[in-house]
């Protein structure tokens, strides 16, 4: 019983994390500028990696697995967005134009 | 269940793939190798479990290190030329 729901949980959470990975690259591939690919790129990893950590967690029970894993976690919760941040940084400093007329052109 | 999950990965690497030779500017690639390699991280994760080997996970933690001071320093380099430079106002 307990088992069963705890692969029912896992399945969800595989199924949610892997949707908003894909979501994620295929805007990562087709949007317009390099500030909305940021966007996609940041919503997709703040969105799909904790589901899919989170079931393996599930899945693992209470052992030191569970905490690598949640460790793993922590560190991708606080430096994707450091990452994002700095890049788009570098990109403003760098020259690339976050305005809308410049579509096509960057 | 791990099959599925490491295939949508898999998948969303292809794609990242894609916006890295596609991409017209430099950002752009960084941008995308960044997400390939956070989608490394979760595949080798999915692995460790797939194979019932869970020390991989250990690998797993230090190329989520690897990874993010890797993308730091090459945007370093793309933004102030050298690796020595502080930030803005400072030496």
């Amino acid at each position: 019983m307990m088992e069963s729901v705890l692969d029912l949980l896992s399945w969800a959470l595989i199924v949610i994390g892997g949707a908003f990975g894909i979501i994620g690259g295929v805007g990562i591939v087709r949007l317009p500028t390099f500030f909305t690919r940021i966007h996609a790129a940041g919503m997709a990893e703040t969105m799909c990696v904790p589901p899919i950590l989170l079931a393996m967690m599930l899945q693992s029970g209470w052992s030191l697995v569970t905490f690598k894993l949640a460790v793993i976690l922590g560190f991708l919760f606080l430096t994707s967005p450091a990452a994002s941040h700095a890049l788009a940084k570098a990109a403003l400093h760098g020259g690339v134009s976050p305005h809308d007329e410049d579509i096509g052109r960057s | 269940m791990y099959t599925a999950a490491g295939l949508a990965i898999l998948i969303t690497m292809v794609l990242a793939i894609t916006r890295t030779l596609l991409g017209p500017t430099v950002y752009d690639r960084i941008l995308a190798v960044n997400m390939f390699g956070t989608k490394t991280v979760l595949i080798i994760a999915v692995i460790a479990f797939m194979s019932g080997r869970t020390d991989l996970l250990d690998i797993a933690l230090a190329y989520a290190l690897i990874n993010f001071i890797g993308i730091v320093a090459v945007l370093k380099f793309f933004e102030y030329g050298e690796f020595s430079r502080g930030g803005r106002g400072r030496p």
